[in-house]
């Protein structure tokens, strides 16, 4: 509904639906990020180096004109797996590309790991695991020597232990076996696992994948997920890029989304399911009396409908619940149906941008 | 970012000798793991032995073949070492170059048309130092490529020729030994000749995000710029060209040596590589990496 970005993240996840499902976001275990993730405000005065990710006005204008990415304020906090969310086209891809220094803001500034980039790229880099737009393997090198390739690029890896950490790698995404082959002969879904392996060859503090389980099958998006659940549970910070509002609500415990290269909210995922309302659903035969009796315990926005009425709860859900049920019981009201209706995040994204969700922008 | 540095096992890392030569390493292997590389040196160490061959063929009726060099094909059936030279000079204008620009051409084009260019920026390569490994390569490939020609030409010319005494240009003669020294020598001075060819191929290289257009347009140019040699009208121009002192090596075969050409070769070389070199940096440190 509204335009501009509702940034800070107020609530923690935790007790939120589905909460089990996802990982906690794990602080670095030092006081600072955990006292920076309670309180909103204190992020926006001070230390900034416990955002993993922050941008400030990020502007991209290729050179045809098109604004790709217009003025965008993104912040990561340390410890969440963020989810970076956007129909294919609205710009994540290229905000992406700035993050890792491949491209060059036309303006405002990004700063990765508290060291502004592109110019800290080698400082901060290192440090980063990246997956982006896809793998891209030398097709005549085996799986192992694409490792081998891509560790050598890093100059603060030590050869010394490459061979262990390339054979780790491997073992972590389950191409061992596989992994003498030729990367020409790989199947995609193997080729995205050896491009996680890459990102995987050192302990990173950030992991960046830009639409991971892109082409792969359910149980090898499956696979992915619980990887990234693996290693976000290790501390490192996530932030995954997608266009399925499916996998960010399985996964993530932030999101922010993207739409026409504009930030069009962010937060954690609990807060933003939740401004897709929740709504209350009464199933009976006795409508209009169901109606009067959730009136008077203020419950608005009634729709009653055939055999079935609905209304938005206010902020107690769970206390209401139970005194409702009561209620309209004691009215004499025929229950065949009583409870929520989860708002979803796909119902957010729709409310917020006012269009379908895989409509490229 | 201290705290993340005591409790995460993820943190800085110094940057170490070993690990900052580890690409160069590496792109040796990527280079001559290749089968298109292997091809490429095939196809050169396959030269000497067809002209070998030719050669042997028509002792018995020597009318001396046209091309650049028949001064050392007429020399080449007195003495089987002569084909090295033979070989080199046939190979010099075209074949070597041509392997080298594909080489060159496709380095950094290459990477970027199958998107591991952006896998290794974001290892993170550092730019320069990716640029330098790929200019190491390709140095590496024109020693290669030289060896593989004057190696095959000697074995080749050892085998269908008698080895001795070498008479040169001057007319001097030399000892054998003294003469493998000297064609040692000249196969370093054609290697280093090429080093001009693989920064401009570096170049093209960042320009464009086709490897094959990379290849085309650095093999067109070596021919271009070679027509563009044989006009007598720009004379002007043609000492600047990077092809103009190449033959000059055959200066190395008189006796004493005749080194003039040979360092205006090796100064032009060292001006392209300088100008072609930087401005491949320039272009290449600040460009999107948009594929």
């Amino acid at each position: 509904m509204t335009e501009t970005p509702v940034t800070g993240d107020v609530t923690e996840s935790a007790g939120g639906p589905g909460a089990a499902s996802r990982p906690a976001p794990v602080p670095s275990a030092t006081p600072a990020p955990l006292a920076s993730r309670t309180s909103g405000a204190s992020r926006t005065s001070g230390a900034p180096a416990d955002d993993v990710i922050r941008t400030r006005g990020l502007t991209k204008r290729f050179r045809g004109g098109q604004l790709a990415v217009d003025g965008l304020d993104l912040t990561v906090p340390r410890g969440s797996v963020f989810g970076f969310l956007g129909p294919n086209g609205s710009g994540k891809t290229t905000t992406i590309r700035m993050l890792m220094g491949l491209i060059a803001p036309t303006s405002g500034t990004a700063t990765v790991l508290g060291e502004s980039m592109p110019q800290s790229v080698a400082t901060v880099l290192p440090r980063v695991g990246a997956l982006i737009e896809g793998p891209a393997l030398y097709g005549f090198l085996s799986g192992r020597d694409n490792l081998v390739r891509f560790d050598a690029a890093d100059p603060t890896a030590d050869p010394r232990t490459r061979r262990e950490r390339v054979e780790a790698a491997l073992e972590r995404v389950g191409l061992s076996a596989a992994a003498g082959k030729k990367a020409r002969a790989y199947s995609l879904g193997m080729k995205q696992r050896l491009g996680l392996a890459a990102a995987l060859l050192q302990p990173r503090e950030l992991l960046v994948l830009d639409e991971p389980t892109n082409g792969l099958d359910p149980q090898g998006m499956r696979e992915i997920r619980a990887l990234v659940r693996e290693v976000a549970a290790e501390g490192t910070t996530v932030f995954l890029s997608s266009h399925l509002l499916d996998e960010i609500e399985q996964v993530c415990t932030h999101a922010a989304v993207m739409s026409r290269g504009r930030l069009v909210v962010q937060g954690t995922v609990t807060e933003l399911a939740a401004r897709a309302q929740g709504r209350l659903v009464v199933r009976t035969p006795d409508v209009a009396q169901a109606a009067e009796v959730l009136a008077a315990h203020q419950v608005g926005a009634l729709v009653p409908g055939e055999g079935r009425v609905d209304g938005e709860l206010g902020a107690s859900v769970d206390e209401a619940l139970p005194k409702l049920c009561a209620a309209l019981v004691e009215a004499g009201v025929r229950v065949h149906g009583f409870g929520l209706e989860r708002g979803t995040l796909e119902d957010a994204f729709v409310a917020l941008t006012g269009e379908g969700f895989d409509v490229a922008g | 970012m201290s705290q993340a540095e005591t409790v995460l096992v993820a943190g800085r890392r110094p940057q170490t000798t070993s690990g900052f030569l580890a690409l160069f390493r590496n792109e040796l292997h990527l280079t001559f793991r290749r089968m298109r590389t292997k091809v490429l040196l095939a196809i050169l160490a396959a030269l000497p032995i067809l002209i070998g061959v030719i050669v042997k063929l028509n002792t018995d009726s020597p009318r001396g073949g046209g091309g650049g060099a028949p001064s050392f094909i007429a020399q080449t059936t007195q003495n089987g070492l002569f084909l090295v030279f033979t070989a080199l000079a046939v190979a010099l204008p075209v074949f070597l170059p041509m392997t080298v620009g594909v080489v060159a051409g496709d380095s950094v084009a290459g990477e970027a048309a199958t998107g591991t260019l952006r896998y290794l920026l974001v290892a993170p390569a550092g730019r320069t130092r990716l640029l330098a490994a790929k200019f190491t390569a390709g140095l590496v490939f024109c020693l290669a490529a030289t060896a593989a020609v004057a190696v095959t030409a000697l074995a080749t010319g050892a085998t269908l020729f008698p080895l001795g005494e070498v008479t040169l240009i001057s007319g001097d003669t030399i000892g054998f030994t003294d003469a493998l020294l000297r064609a040692v020598l000249v196969a370093g001075v054609v290697a280093v000749s090429l080093a001009g060819l693989v920064a401009i191929g570096l170049f093209v290289s960042t320009l464009t995000g086709s490897g094959i257009a990379a290849m085309a347009a650095t093999v067109g140019l070596v021919i271009t710029v070679q027509i563009l040699d044989a006009f007598p009208q720009l004379d002007a121009v043609r000492p600047f060209l990077f092809t103009h002192y190449w033959m000059s090596f055959s200066d190395l075969l008189r006796e004493p040596m005749y080194w003039d050409g040979v360092w205006k070769d090796l100064g032009l070389q060292a001006a392209y590589v300088a100008v072609f070199g930087s401005a491949a940096w320039a272009r290449f440190s600040s460009r999107d990496i948009s594929a």
